[in-house]
């Protein structure tokens, strides 16, 4: 293959203006990071209030939730991203529909945090449930017949056990934030992936620029990996789970 | 004796005018079309009318005409008697790595031929002029760049159109905001529900864009220019004998009123899947280019005052 290599095009200015490769590439990432822990916050609140909520001994909340979880999870991101951009606004008063489409500031970055945050919530809802359930039954009971009310049993006895459980997979989810959030790009988010295009476009130096990007992905995913598993072993109750294999 | 003699060198050399391939050792995709029998077309499969798929899913368009034309030639120079044509449909993502990596031989698609590309492939003359310019709503009364100071204007990603208007000496005046679509449908879709009031990109793909629209008549095509963009067929880099095989077929059609023939029959008269002409006349930088064949780049039509 004869490709013409050219490692220093990071460095070299964009064709028609003053910045360079690099600095698209630091905006992108800017994106990338602030939408993806946004819309953690976001995923974070409503999963575990929606997956508490499943577990309620109330039929219809929990049945309610249920839905959320299954509309939300059972709709491809790329597809909600387009129905929050360009459906949502449609069913809006006129005045206010224009406003959203024209004159909201960072629009396209709202509508990607909030989609992306409803998106991982269903999923963080779906396993604090499991975590939850996989409790015993007699904790619950236990916290019951020391008179705690419901809300103080879930507050101090189950959630906070049932937290450890799932922080495996709540951290693969915080890692899928970052990675998912590149389909930001497809309704206009200055992101990452958006920004490895126009590099492309513009510099024809179409392998290194996605080296770089996929660099940058890891970097993001594996700092998300280590802060997690930093903040797990700190949570850690000695004696519980995974903590007697380790000591 | 001798004049038997003299007749079979003559029978010789006629052979060897004849035969261009014995007279010169073959290099490059040549070769290798020679030794594979194939050749294959990298071909889009939405670049309206220049490359794209009909009804039935088959390429069609101006540029696969011209790669026919070049297939039949490189078939010709060969002396085959039978050549198998692969088509491998690409994105503008993917199209030059394939054609650098051997997947593909002749792209015919809608390739603006600049420097930066030229680093990593070669173009043939060139076929076609794009001018980057605006799509809007006729009802918006904008007719020049600078009414959109403050004003959503879209454009595809990945492409780099909002540059070019920041470059521009109005652009540089005023105040946009760009909005993006992730395609050029996307990109027209944001025009249609008005989150834009303009869209920036090449005037022909705007054409194809508001003939296919909903509501044409809605649409007008407006204001400045702000850049020339040369559309050819491209080739791989450092290939010397098939790029001039493939310059001299096109130079001969454009010699020949063939190429004007195409262009008319693309361009100005009512082509599938819908049946309704562009309506898109030659442009002037098109004219002068069929006069005198070149594979300059964007940046030769563009110079900066």
């Amino acid at each position: 293959m004869n490709y013409h290599w050219n490692w220093g095009i990071f460095l070299e200015r964009i064709k028609d203006g003053q910045e360079t490769y690099l600095s698209w590439l630091i905006t992108g990432l800017g994106w990338t990071v602030s939408v993806s822990l946004c819309s953690w916050v976001i995923a974070i609140l409503l999963g575990f209030l929606i997956g508490t909520l499943r577990t309620a001994p109330n039929r219809w909340v929990a049945r309610l939730c249920t839905g959320y979880v299954e509309l939300f999870r059972n709709i491809p991101l790329l597809v909600q991203m387009f129905l929050w951009f360009f459906v949502v606004p449609e069913f809006l008063p006129r005045g206010l529909s224009l406003w959203v489409k024209q004159e909201m500031p960072a629009k396209e970055f709202f509508t990607a945090t909030i989609c992306l945050g409803l998106f991982t919530s269903a999923r963080i809802a779906e396993q604090v449930r499991a975590g939850i359930q996989s409790l015993s039954r007699g904790q619950s009971y236990a916290g019951l017949a020391m008179g705690l009310t419901l809300p103080q049993t879930y507050r101090y006895v189950l959630l906070p056990m049932a937290t450890r459980i799932i922080f495996p997979p709540l951290t693969s989810e915080f890692m899928n934030v970052f990675k998912n959030s590149s389909v930001a790009f497809a309704i206009g988010v200055l992101e990452l992936t958006f920004q490895a295009r126009q590099m492309q476009e513009d510099s024809e130096q179409g392998i290194e620029t996605y080296l770089a990007v996929t660099l940058l992905y890891f970097v993001c995913a594996y700092i998300a990996n280590r802060g997690m598993s930093w903040i797990e072993k700190r949570m850690r109750v000695p004696g519980y789970i995974a903590a007697a294999k380790k000591a | 004796m001798k004049s038997r003699y003299r007749l079979l060198l003559c029978l010789l050399a006629v052979s060897l005018a004849a035969n261009p391939v014995f007279a010169e050792e073959l290099t490059g995709t040549l070769k290798k079309v020679k030794e594979t029998g194939t050749i294959t077309m990298g071909i889009r499969e939405s670049s309206y009318p220049l490359s794209y798929l009909d009804d039935k899913q088959l390429p069609i368009g101006y540029h696969i005409d011209v790669c026919d034309k070049i297939v039949r030639a490189v078939k010709e120079k060969l002396q085959l008697t039978s050549l198998k044509v692969q088509q491998q449909p690409v994105t503008s993502q993917n199209r030059i790595p394939l054609v650098s990596n051997g997947t593909v031989d002749l792209e015919c698609g809608s390739t603006t031929n600049n420097e930066a590309r030229q680093r990593q492939v070669s173009f043939v003359v060139t076929t076609f002029v794009t001018n980057v310019r605006m799509a809007v709503k006729k009802a918006s009364g904008i007719t020049s760049l600078d009414q959109l100071d403050g004003k959503p204007v879209a454009t595809t990603s990945g492409t780099t159109s909002v540059q070019l208007m920041r470059a521009h000496e109005i652009g540089k005046k005023i105040d946009f905001k760009e909005v993006y679509g992730k395609d050029h449908a996307d990109a027209f879709l944001l025009l249609e529900t008005d989150r834009a009031v303009a869209f920036v990109m090449d005037d022909n793909l705007l054409a194809g864009l508001i003939v296919t629209s909903k509501k044409p008549a809605d649409y007008a095509i407006v204001g400045q220019v702000l850049n020339i963009e040369p559309i050819a067929v491209m080739v791989r880099k450092d290939d010397p004998q098939f790029k001039k095989l493939a310059d001299d077929t096109i130079k001969e059609m454009m010699k020949s009123g063939e190429l004007e023939k195409l262009y008319a029959r693309w361009f100005m008269s009512p082509i599938p899947p819908k049946n309704i002409s562009m309506n898109f006349p030659m442009s002037e930088t098109l004219k002068e280019l069929i006069k005198n064949p070149s594979d300059a780049p964007a940046e030769a039509f563009n110079k900066k005052k």
